[in-house]
This record gives structure tokens, sequence and C-alpha cells, in this order.
């Protein structure tokens, strides 16, 4: 993607996603907790999909998944973006899939382990990126 | 069931410069002739993509007395979804002649977008479409991505649906690539890439189009001029709008659409005798053709070619209009009819038309027969 990562406009967040949105900003990948079934969901909801719990927790996720599939965008969607760059579903070791990227252009291949990063977004939050771990 | 197919037809095709509504009315009266009736007769509508009142704008346009109207939108799989609404409908007594329509004029309006279409307030703007994926290339480049490594297949059992709907539109005086000459597995790989493995001959056509098909009772259509086409079976399933939401790519919403639809029908694939699946992009054909059940996952690329499939060129290579599934059934109707001149399939006695909207997010099939 684009070098200058500030080019790219700020996504909006809601009273529901914000503190998914402020953990960011440390650095850290939160997912749903459900006291009452346990499930771990993403992205943020304001129910439980398992047990329809409308009392939500927070756990932070480990970084680790492995890539389920990848795809080298060729084209731009539309302003801020460069291609060619890598799209990816990256399934997390607590279970909930994930749209992302991955650096460079490729190959990957489904299944390769790899683990959380970060890109810093204008207004101090960041966007969930992963690298292959070996 | 006891509802038949009695009039279809398409409006112009291709480049138009014609407005929507324009299109849509030659949809309708088009198919409405080919019945033998007229805009009187019709009191129920199912159409979508003009405005925010979709059946109310075809309604006034024509001067139609509505008594039921319907306008899921759920992209492509639409109509076949409106062919079972409107089957309940007429076997319930709500409406007795119901129009099934679509057009769209996006090659001539240059309205087709490349992005995300993700609205503001919905979670995709904030959890996808930051990340830049095409709408809807992308998905469907990782689908077939996971598709050939899963499998250990490579792009040429992509390709080989692009180079078959070729075959199909030269056989069809209607097909945008008609007179384009046949197309190579090379060519398809050669194409500019759009969202690996996808090149652009891996994508459906931009163009104008749309069609129409007309739905009455069994008992009236056997009064009617044409050879009714009885509506056997229909199912649908709705399964993700994100990206990420689905577990696994390659178990589409086509298995319970495909299921439900057999179940309802007391049919099997091995009866179908012609199929139309959506074919937005080429690894769309292999997953439907798999959820199905004409084959087991990974082998579809064995019947590519076999089969008597998408006999009108497709969306690949015939007409893609935003919304292809209406013309999935006029071709269906056509083959049962016996129409299709040097693209028939020759005694097709049963035709399955199967509708994908979005990014694989909505599955409709519907078991089309030959009154016996
Ligand atoms: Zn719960």
């Amino acid at each position: 993607m684009n070098a200058d990562e500030t080019i790219m406009p700020a996504p909006p967040q809601d009273p529901v996603t914000e503190p998914w949105w402020q953990a960011t900003r440390e650095r850290r990948l939160l997912l749903q907790h459900c006291a009452s079934c346990e499930r771990v969901q993403y992205p943020p909801r304001s129910v439980c999909t398992a047990c329809v719990a409308t009392e939500l927790g927070w756990q932070e996720a480990a970084g680790i998944g492995e890539i389920d599939a990848w795809t080298v965008v060729r084209r731009s969607p539309g302003p801020g973006f460069d291609p060619p760059y890598v799209l990816a579903r990256v399934r997390l070791a607590e279970g909930p899939v994930l749209l992302t990227t991955l650096p460079g252009s490729g190959p990957y291949r489904c299944g390769q382990p790899v683990a959380l990063t970060w890109r810093p977004l204008s207004d101090g939050r960041r966007l969930p990126v992963f690298a292959p771990l070996e | 069931m006891s509802v038949a197919v009695v009039g279809a037809a398409e409006c112009d095709l291709g480049v138009t410069g014609l407005p929507v509504l324009t299109l849509q009315t030659q949809a309708i009266t088009r198919a409405l002739a080919d019945a033998g009736l007229t805009p009187r007769d019709v009191d129920g509508l199912a159409t979508n993509g003009i405005g925010r009142f979709a059946t109310t704008q075809v309604a006034e346009y024509l001067d139609l007395d509505l008594a039921w109207s319907e306008s899921t939108f759920v992209g492509g799989s639409a109509f076949e979804m409106y062919v079972a609404r409107a089957v309940q409908a007429i076997e319930a007594g709500q409406c007795s002649v119901v129009v099934i329509s679509y057009a769209s004029n996006q090659r001539s309006a240059r309205s087709r977008s490349l992005g995300a279409v993700a609205e503001p307030a919905l979670p995709e703007a904030q959890f996808e479409a930051p990340h830049g994926p095409l709408y809807p290339a992308s998905h469907y480049g990782m689908a077939a991505q996971r598709y050939v490594e899963v499998y250990g297949h490579d792009r040429t059992v992509l390709a080989a649906v692009a180079v078959a709907a070729r075959e199909q539109a030269l056989l069809n005086p209607a097909a945008y690539r008609y007179d384009a000459g046949p197309l190579t597995v090379d060519d398809v790989l050669d194409a500019a890439p759009v969202s690996d493995p996808l090149g652009v001959l891996d994508c459906c056509l931009v163009t104008d189009g749309g069609g129409a098909v007309v739905l009455t009772s069994l008992a009236r259509a056997r009064d009617l001029p044409r050879p009714p086409v009885v509506v056997l079976g229909y199912g649908e399933a709705t399964t993700n709008v994100s990206t990420a939401g689905p577990d696994d790519l390659l178990a589409t919403g086509a298995i319970a659409s495909g299921r439900r639809a057999f179940g309802r029908a007391g049919l099997t694939p091995s009866d179908v005798d012609v199929v139309q699946v959506y074919d937005s992009f080429t690894i769309t054909v292999l997953l439907s053709l798999e959820g199905l059940g004409f084959a087991a996952p990974g082998e579809a690329p064995g019947l590519i070619g076999e089969l008597a499939l998408n006999t009108s060129g497709g969306g690949l290579s015939y007409c893609h209009p935003g919304q292809f599934g209406v013309l999935l059934l006029v071709e269906a109707v056509r083959q049962l009819r016996g129409e299709c001149g040097v693209r028939q399939v020759a005694g097709a006695q049963v035709a399955l038309a199967h509708g994908t909207g979005g990014i694989l997010s909505t599955h409709a099939t519907v078991l089309l027969g030959v009154d016996r």
C-alpha cells in the first residue's frame, strides 16, 4: 500500500466499536468476549450471537494466526490505495477471521502462520495488519 | 407446483444509450407479448434497481394496477428469489399474473465502480474497506486462490470456464462477444490482472441490458400461446455480507440453496438437462456447481465443456447488466421451449437457474421443467 499512509481516510467509529478503535492506539487488538457463554467474536457488535447477551467484555488477541486466503489487488479501489498490495483473510488463534493486509506483493500460501503488526492512521489510531512469522 | 412461466424476453443489450425505464419497458412489454398478455393483465410485479421505490416507479410508468409487489435487493440472486415469492403469491391467490423484470444502463451511464460500497454507518466501512478490497472482485479472488491451493489446481481451471462461456456466446447472436471470436486459455491467463488469480477475462462483462419473465397459474398457462414452463422447485440461502464473514470460503450458500430446491422438486442434479449458473467470475461457476451437487468439492473443472452450461454465453461473454439473475431465467425458459437454434440443448426437459449476489452473499436456485 502507499508509503504515505496518512492520505488514507480515517475509518468511522461508533459507540459500540469505539473501545476497539481506542485500543489500537496502544497496539492492542481486541476481540469481544461473552462472559455468559465464553464466545469470542469479531467485529464488535451489540449482542453475543451465540447466547444473545448484551453485556460483552473485551479480551486482547495474542496476535497470532494463519492465512485463510489471500489475493494481490492489482487495481485501486479508490483514493489512498496504491496497488499492487496483498489483501488476506487471517484466522486468529482465538477463532475469528479478519480481513487485513500482508506486506509486499506475495506470493503467500493458505495456512501460512502470520503475526500481528500495525499500520498507523492519520489520527493516531491503527489498522491491524499481519506479516509472516518465519 | 401449479405455476408456470409463460413469457420471457430481453430488452436491448450491450451499449444502448437508453434510460433504464425505457429498457424496463422493453423487457416487460416484450415478455408480455411473448406470453400473449398485456400490461392490463399484470397484477404482480417484482423488480429492483430503479431508485428507492423500484416497483412503484415501474408501476406508474406503465400504469400497472398491482395487487402484489416485491423488491428484495440482494444482488443478482434476487430474481430467482422472486420466482419463489411469485409462485407463493399466485398459489395463495393474492395475484394472478406476475412480471419479474430488471434492466440497467450501467455501461452507457459509466456508473460501475471498482471500490468498496460500504455505507459509512455499517461495519464493513470500519473493518474491511480501510484495507482496500476491490468490491466484489477481491472476495472472489481470495476464494479462487484458496480453491486452486486447496485442490491442487492452477489458474487454467478458472480460465477454462471463460473459454467455455465464449464458445457459447459465439452461438448466440444476442451475445456481446458474438463476433469476438474464440478465446483461448492463454488469452485469459495473459489478460490484465484484477485481483489474483483473477484477471479481467475471469470477470463478467459490464454492459447494459436486462429482461423479464411472466408467471401465472399452470391452468391459465395452458390456454396461452407458448408452451408452459413449470416451476418445479426453489430454494435460497443468505450467508455473508463481509469478506471475513464466511467460515469456509469454498462452502458457499449454493449448498443449502440447491438442497432446498432439489428437495422441494423431488429431483437430483442428474435429472437436470441444462444448467444456468451465475458467472460473475469464473470461480463462481466452479463453486456453484460443486455446492449444487453437480460435482464433488474440487472436481467441477471436469464438468466444464461437458455439461450443458450457461448456454447464452453467460455474464462472461453474453451480457452482464449489474444483476444477471433474470437473464438466467430467460435462457432456461427458452431452452425448455426449444427456441435456442444452434445452441439448443436437444430434448431439454429440466433446467436449473442458480443466482448468486454480492460477494457470494446470497444464493437462490430455481428448477424449471416442460409441462408433461
Ligand atoms: Zn454469549
